[in-house]
């Protein structure tokens, strides 16, 4: 009770914060004094109420307020404190309120670290920040507060979703939006410094560094994301094209372009404006995937409510921005005036260039697979579903050449460069080539495209791992980012190409064989958690070879509320995992038994950790290298 | 301004994006398939089990009989609880069971039905689900009770003895 009316207050209070610090940047625009007294310490103190209000919330679901009608929907005593906690921001209301705790925090850091900067281009920033930020309030505390009171006090909350109760969902979220957060300040930065015609080599190799952390954070929460999808929605797949991982995956296309970029405009002062739009699009994807998820347009697992006036409010506020930052780029940015030294073909920077329009290619692929079913459906009243198959078709071609660009690209030098060393890079293609036919050769199915598409990959894989070698030190986060994303390309493939599957049913004690594994349902056990049932299932695998493994699938009845879910064993080894789930079939003495064998699981993960890695080092490094 | 062409397509072409995105929130019912309770069976050419020659949906409901259509997967857990109620309606003569494998794999669907028993006279393979869409079905499993050409009930989620009791009352 106490705590709702406390975060209630500090929300009103950081609306009213927000709304005297842009008063005062505006009419103190030149006044450096200003800036880094009054200025900065409103700034601290609108991110402390905030920092108040997530506490209380926090609190709230801690006691089990059920007054507080967000806590009554997503709530329940007997939740597990730590789910309790979790449970703030697993819910659309305690989510924003989130997003308002980075948006804030990041604004806070921004104004400390650039204490070097031209004092003009902070305060606009500042001013940019503070539009998104107070819009954020007014939706926070108009469509979708999270103190709203209950009365009379429910004795019981309706529960958190059993599926969101998972480790790798706890994290997930703020991962996740302290990358798309993140991306707010470099909008606002690059609106700021096009207005006052700052983008220069000097601002770039200062927004580089949010940049690298946004896009770091994205990258890391999204593989968490994808992580927590493939053991915990039992389909045995880690990425389904839906809507939502859609929506995460745009923002990361357009950051990653926009970081290539932002290299190339820190050593040479071209593609401005590819920077400058890049950072916009990077910022307006995100909050259209705030818009597409929360609005209810589209349905899927991350719909948490469905409420058109909260679309209404964030399309409204997201077009405005979009509006707003097309108006400062065609009136402030000046492209003449930064006269782009010619580069001949063969140069470093046409291969990035080239590869920006690839990467600029997959997002649109992905932007028109997510909402032209809204478009068909408005204007046409055609319904059509758009599924992998669709993805599929139209990215894996091109991601050959891709692949090429991405392994030669970083061989050429800058400006012009004609290739050295012609032989070793031949010499691994040639052999990237003889090795994937000879995986390949077994499979009838797609030879051509399959060996093509590894060759490619392997390609890419073997040029990095040389350079590891070689080069040592130099250019060691770049070679380990593009290393990390040959070896996720060939994961991915090897996983589709070799994974196994057999479904069944099974009763206690039955044994299922095939020419490759036995399975044998040996016992079943119920135990008793403290807000779910459980049934154990141990199935005993034997694989060709006779080696046997134990794997104890569970499924958990929720108390509330009332969900069944399947939990998969996982056996992971450094080659192969080993997936088996089962479901309960209704009035009936067996279980459907899904067993899968899934190699290079493990690879997929670790090659996502070692490209944010490449990121990181980036991040932590002082200069860029020639 | 050189080129005011480019700024100005490009906001023409954001203000088109909003209104669809606004109306789209206007209609509420947008990705939630129509009710099409007392439409006619929707026109369709679709492909039957073991068989590669399309057919239209209309020659498969002829006018003078009782139709159920069942949408089924093998992967549905639910469609095996109802299994038994749809072989329980085979045994009626004024009925006839037409299947729509809904996002399915062949080879599994075959199994399914060879363990659980065939109820169907015909299976509509609807591989993509744009089928189900058309028949304005929200997931699987889901039925429609067909007379005379027209949609006269639809049951949401799996059949049970209720809903069992209730066709048998529709086509006495």
């Amino acid at each position: 009770m106490l705590y709702s009316v406390i975060g209630n207050y500090s929300l009103l209070l950081g609306l009213f914060f927000g709304l005297v610090l842009f008063y005062l940047s505006v009419i103190n625009f030149r006044n450096s004094q200003v800036l880094d007294t009054k200025i900065l310490s409103f700034t601290f103190l609108q991110f402390f109420l905030v920092v108040i209000s997530f506490l209380c919330l926090v609190l709230s679901f801690v006691v089990s307020d059920f007054s507080n009608e967000t806590v009554f929907n997503n709530s329940h005593t007997t939740k597990p404190i730590f789910y309790k906690i979790a449970g703030t921001w697993g819910n659309h209301e305690g989510s924003l309120l989130l997003w308002l705790l980075v948006l804030t925090l990041f604004i806070l850091i921004f104004l400390v670290k650039t204490k070097n900067q031209p004092i003009k281009y902070r305060i606009l920033t500042l001013v940019f920040q503070q539009i998104i930020i107070v819009g954020f309030f007014i939706f926070l505390i108009k469509t979708s507060n999270p103190f709203n009171h209950i009365y009379p006090i429910p004795t019981e909350g309706l529960g958190l979703n059993p599926i969101l109760q998972d480790p790798a969902l706890v994290i997930h979220p703020p991962i996740l939006y302290l990358g798309y957060v993140g991306s707010s300040i470099i909008f606002s930065s690059a609106l700021a410094a096009t207005s006052l015609n700052l983008v220069s080599k000097k601002w770039a190799s200062h927004i580089k560094k949010w940049v690298l952390s946004s896009w770091v954070f994205l990258t890391l929460g999204i593989l968490l994301g994808s992580i927590w999808a493939y053991y915990e929605l039992g389909w045995g797949g880690f990425w389904f094209w839906d809507p939502v991982e859609n929506v995460s995956l745009m923002p990361w296309l357009a950051l990653t372009t926009l970081l290539h970029c932002v290299l190339v405009l820190e050593k040479k002062l071209i593609l401005t404006s590819w920077v400058i739009i890049l950072s916009i699009s990077t910022f307006a994807l995100s909050m259209s995937g705030t818009f597409l998820v929360r609005s209810g347009i589209l349905n899927s697992v991350h719909t948490f409510a469905n409420d058109p006036e909260r679309g209404l409010f964030i399309l409204i506020f997201l077009f405005s921005l979009i509006f707003l930052s097309l108006f400062i780029f065609f009136f402030f940015h000046n492209p003449s005036k930064n006269n782009p030294s010619s580069f001949s073909f063969l140069s470093k920077e046409t291969a990035i260039i080239i590869n920006n329009w690839f990467m600029m290619y997959f997002l649109s692929v992905v932007l028109i697979g997510t909402i032209y079913p809204i478009f068909l459906d408005v204007l046409s009243s055609q319904k059509i579903s758009v599924g992998p198959p669709f993805y599929h078709k139209l990215i894996i071609p091109f991601l050959i050449p891709f692949l090429l660009i991405m392994a030669i690209g970083p061989k050429l030098k800058w400006i012009k460069s004609n290739l050295e060393d012609k032989i070793y890079l031949i010499t691994l293609l040639v052999v990237s080539i003889l090795l994937s036919i000879l995986i390949v050769k077994n499979f009838s199915s797609n030879f051509l495209i399959n060996t093509i598409l590894i060759s490619g990959a392997f390609y890419l894989f073997f040029i990095t791992l040389r350079d590891f070698f070689i080069k040592g030190f130099k250019n060691l986060a770049q070679n380990t980012a593009h290393f990390g994303f040959s070896l996720l390309i060939l994961s991915i493939l090897f996983n589709n190409l070799f994974s196994t599957e057999t479904i069944t049913n099974l009763k206690v004690g039955e044994t299922f064989e095939n020419s490759k594994t036995k399975i044998i349902f040996e016992n079943i056990s119920q135990k008793e958690e403290k807000n779910y049932k459980s049934i154990v299932a141990e199935f005993t695998i034997q694989d060709s070879k006779g080696k046997m493994e134990n794997l104890s699938p569970e499924l958990r009845i929720y108390n509330q509320p009332n969900i069944v879910t399947s939990e998969a064993d996982i056996k992971t080894t450094l080659l192969s995992d080993k997936f088996i789930v089962i479901n309960l079939v209704p009035n009936q003495e067996f279980f459907n038994v899904r067993y899968q064998v899934k190699p290079f699981m493990l690879w997929i993960w670790i090659s996502v950790i070692l490209i944010s890695v490449g990121g990181l080092m980036s991040f932590l490094k002082k200069e860029y290298e020639k | 301004m050189k080129n005011k062409l480019l700024p100005l397509s490009i906001t023409f072409i954001f203000i088109i994006i909003f209104i669809v995105f606004y109306k789209g929130l206007k209609d509420t019912n947008i990705y939630t398939p129509e009710s099409k309770i007392n439409n006619k069976v929707p026109s369709l050419e679709v492909k039957l089990f073991g068989d590669s020659k399309t057919v239209n949906t209309i020659e498969i409901f002829q006018s003078d009989k009782f139709y159920l259509l069942n949408i089924w997967s093998s992967w549905c857990v639910p469609c095996r609880e109802e299994h038994p109620v749809l072989m329980e309606l085979k045994n009626n003569d004024r009925l006839k069971i037409i299947g729509m494998n809904y996002k399915d794999n062949k080879e599994n669907a075959k199994n399914f039905l060879e363990e659980l028993g065939n109820p169907y006279d015909k299976i509509i393979f609807d591989s993509k689900g744009t089928y189900a869409i058309e028949w304005g079905a929200y997931g699987v499993p889901e039925s429609f009770l067909i007379s005379n050409n027209k949609i006269i009930k639809k049951y949401i989620g799996p059949l049970n003895t209720a809903s069992f009791e209730e066709i048998k009352s529709f086509i006495k």
